[in-house]
């Protein structure tokens, strides 16, 4: 099936500004798709409120847009009882670790099946700019007009301490990686964690006066290094990308078919 | 047939009739004095396949057990004061998706953390408009264990005829207190499944576009039809719209598929009514009371009597007025500061006849204190 078969015609153009990295992610997700040669009945995507969580409304699969913060709850209700499909829960950063935080590392913990792409902007996107937990100190937003004293999480070590057993990172310049890892992650059994590192021109790019998009792109070409590199100890500021943690852990669905198990084995 | 006779507690009758209308996902967070459901369930449920979640918290479980009734499963949770606060957001997102689930609240005392352990009826006005926005929304009550049974039952068959969120409000007492319940054979009580549409693979299906009699029949979420979900004001397709027509139609949808069917959802019981000067209106634990203290009086030869309600909201306002009617006086008995005696003097013709007999102090108010608030409001003293 081609890329353009999984989309919602009816329902482009898109609400997404010229450059926003948002875009980029749909592209290259709905690759990866491709690559697993998967259904479109197969796949449920469900997804908060921002910018980011209106990729939801664009791809014809099962699609659920629901309240900010929590999806991963409303896929953990969808994926106990439909086991079978594939979850997808594309999040802001926002979305993903301010308000959602909370449901984002209990999902992980119960390493319940569902694919979580963090697509990181650091800004709050659709409410104008204002800092997320993941701006980092020092930078700038519509509510830190002088400078963000919060310090921001690192997804990777977050994911890892939480219990995800997929724990990947990328950028909206490296697509390739992209298509891959997002392959990876979603034939991943158990809860897999992708950070997307991407860009918003219109807030975070303006108020950090980091230029254009390409500029913004072009800034996670020159500024990460692949996981494990030689870059990485000559140049400890450089963001390492790749596959951080892929591990084989009992999944929560299948757990709780042996709950099911014994609860039946103990009415005899 | 022997009948199967139980002596056991309000929270664990709600989980019996749960079961009984089919429920098959639970998800909660633990909280007292509704705890006991939970615990219950996370043994019952896998015993007939179901699962039982215990969630990170009241927002997770409520968006939890919203996933999977898209799927198709019925659903529940519980909860009390707090977590029911923590919901509100999420009851919003069932009411606009329109998906069935049922939501208990056992009552404590607030606000905030208030009085766990204690009854009160303070979130009666809570459960109307809690959450944001124009809305309906069935909130159901019950007084003894029996009806509390029914009343479960009964919430899962509204869930699923009107694609809405119900929400059963009880309180401490009746959660808590052990009474004897006779469970109801198989097939006793009718039991209602949702409308699903006849649409096979492949042919369009519109989630949003409603039937001639008005009804919108689901697809379960993840099978044969893919369509969207959301929380935005959506056009028949399910997809976000802000465009004026379909907002007011939608608005108009929600609110009227509840409120016009006012008739339908009424629940109520009465007692000595026929010929009653002084009407007492209540409902849960507080009928209790108010039930022995208008027998007491009826056997004193005083014309006493008792319109217990079942159903909160839609506020059943003409079987109130009608009820009422030859009345003269009406004594709301309730534990809280008067939120039902509000609907109450809307009701009827003449709301100086309406008076309140409640308590707010953690306790079930009792016999004695309707009794000596109905000799004072008739002029009598204490
Ligand atoms: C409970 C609640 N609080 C606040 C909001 C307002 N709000 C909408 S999106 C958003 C943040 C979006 O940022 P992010 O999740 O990072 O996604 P982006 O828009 O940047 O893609 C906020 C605060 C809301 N919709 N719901
Ligand atoms: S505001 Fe930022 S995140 Fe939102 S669409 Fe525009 S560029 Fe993208």
């Amino acid at each position: 099936m081609a890329v353009k078969d999984y989309i919602r015609k009816r329902f482009f153009p898109h609400i997404w500004c010229p450059g926003c990295g948002h875009g980029i992610v749909l592209n290259n997700l709905l690759r990866a798709i491709e690559k697993l040669k998967l259904k479109k009945n197969e796949i449920v995507m469900t997804s908060g409120i921002g910018c980011s969580s209106r990729i939801s409304g664009y791809v014809d699969f099962h699609t659920l847009h629901t309240i900010h913060g929590r999806a991963l709850c409303f896929a953990t209700g969808v994926k106990m009882n439909r086991p079978e499909l594939k979850l997808i829960v594309p999040m802001g950063d926002g979305d993903a670790l301010a308000i959602g935080g909370n449901h984002f590392i209990h999902a992980a913990r119960r390493n319940i099946d569902i694919t979580a792409i963090i697509m990181n902007n650091r800004i709050y996107g659709m409410t104008g700019g204002q800092f997320s937990p993941l701006s980092g100190y020092g930078t700038k937003g519509t509510t830190a007009p002088f400078m963000n004293i919060d310090h921001g999480f690192d997804v990777v070590e977050l994911s890892k301490a939480a219990g995800a057993t997929f724990v990947a990172r990328t950028s909206t310049y490296h697509v390739k990686q992209m298509v891959d890892i997002l392959a990876d992650a979603i034939d991943h059994k158990g809860f897999s964690v992708v950070e997307i590192m991407s860009q918003c021109p219109t807030y975070f790019g303006r108020k950090n006066k980091l230029g254009g998009a390409t500029d913004m792109m072009t800034f996670y070409k020159d500024h990460t290094t692949p996981v494990g590199s030689k870059e990485k100890k000559a140049n400890p500021e450089l963001i390492e990308r790749g596959i951080f943690v892929h591990e084989d852990l009992p999944e929560y669905c299948n757990e709780y078919d042996k709950v099911i198990e014994m609860a039946k084995a103990s009415l005899k | 047939m022997k009948k199967n006779i139980k002596f056991i507690q309000g929270n664990e009758v709600c989980v019996e009739a749960a079961l009984y209308a089919g429920l098959d996902f639970f998800a909660g967070y633990p909280i007292t004095p509704s705890t006991e459901i939970s615990e219950h369930l996370s043994k019952r449920l896998p015993e007939k396949g179901g699962k039982f979640l215990q969630m990170e918290d009241e927002i997770a479980s409520l968006c939890a057990i919203i996933g999977a009734s898209l799927t198709g499963c019925k659903v529940l949770t519980a909860t009390s004061g707090p977590g029911f606060s923590l919901m509100q957001e999420a009851l919003g997102y069932a009411i606009m998706a329109e998906i069935p689930c049922v939501i208990v609240n056992v009552q404590r005392g607030g606000p905030s953390t208030g009085n766990p352990t204690h009854v009160s009826q303070g979130d009666v006005n809570q459960a109307r408009w809690g959450t944001h926005g124009d809305h309906a929304i069935i909130v159901l009550t019950a007084s003894n264990h029996q009806d509390l049974f029914n009343i479960t039952v009964d919430a899962f068959n509204l869930a699923e005829t009107y694609r809405t969120p119900v929400i059963l409000l009880f309180d401490e007492v009746i959660g808590h207190m052990r009474e004897k319940l006779v469970m109801p054979e198989k097939g006793e009580i009718e039991l209602v499944d949702r409308l699903r549409t006849s649409l096979g693979e492949g042919i369009d299906y519109h989630p949003y576009l409603p039937r001639e009699d008005g009804r919108l029949p689901m697809s379960d979420f993840g099978g044969v039809h893919r369509y969207n979900v959301t929380g935005l004001f959506h056009d028949m397709w399910g997809f976000p719209s802000d465009n004026p027509q379909v907002v007011h139609g939608l608005i108009r949808h929600l609110v009227d598929k509840i409120e016009n069917n006012v008739h339908q959802i009424a629940r109520f019981k009465e007692f000595f009514m026929e010929d009653a000067r002084t009407v007492l209106v209540s409902y849960g634990a507080a009928a209790r009371s108010a039930l022995h203290i208008t027998k007491n009086r009826r056997a004193r030869g005083e014309r006493v009597g008792l319109l217990e309600l079942q159903s909160l909201w839609p506020f059943p306002s003409h079987i109130v007025r009608e009820k009422c009617a030859s009345a003269q006086k009406v004594i709301v008995v309730e534990m809280n500061v008067g939120q039902i005696l509000k609907e109450v003097k809307n009701a009827v013709d003449n709301p100086e006849k309406v008076f309140l007999a409640n308590r707010v102090d953690g306790e079930l108010i009792t016999p004695t204190d309707i009794k000596s608030i109905m000799r004072l409001i008739h002029g009598k003293g204490v």
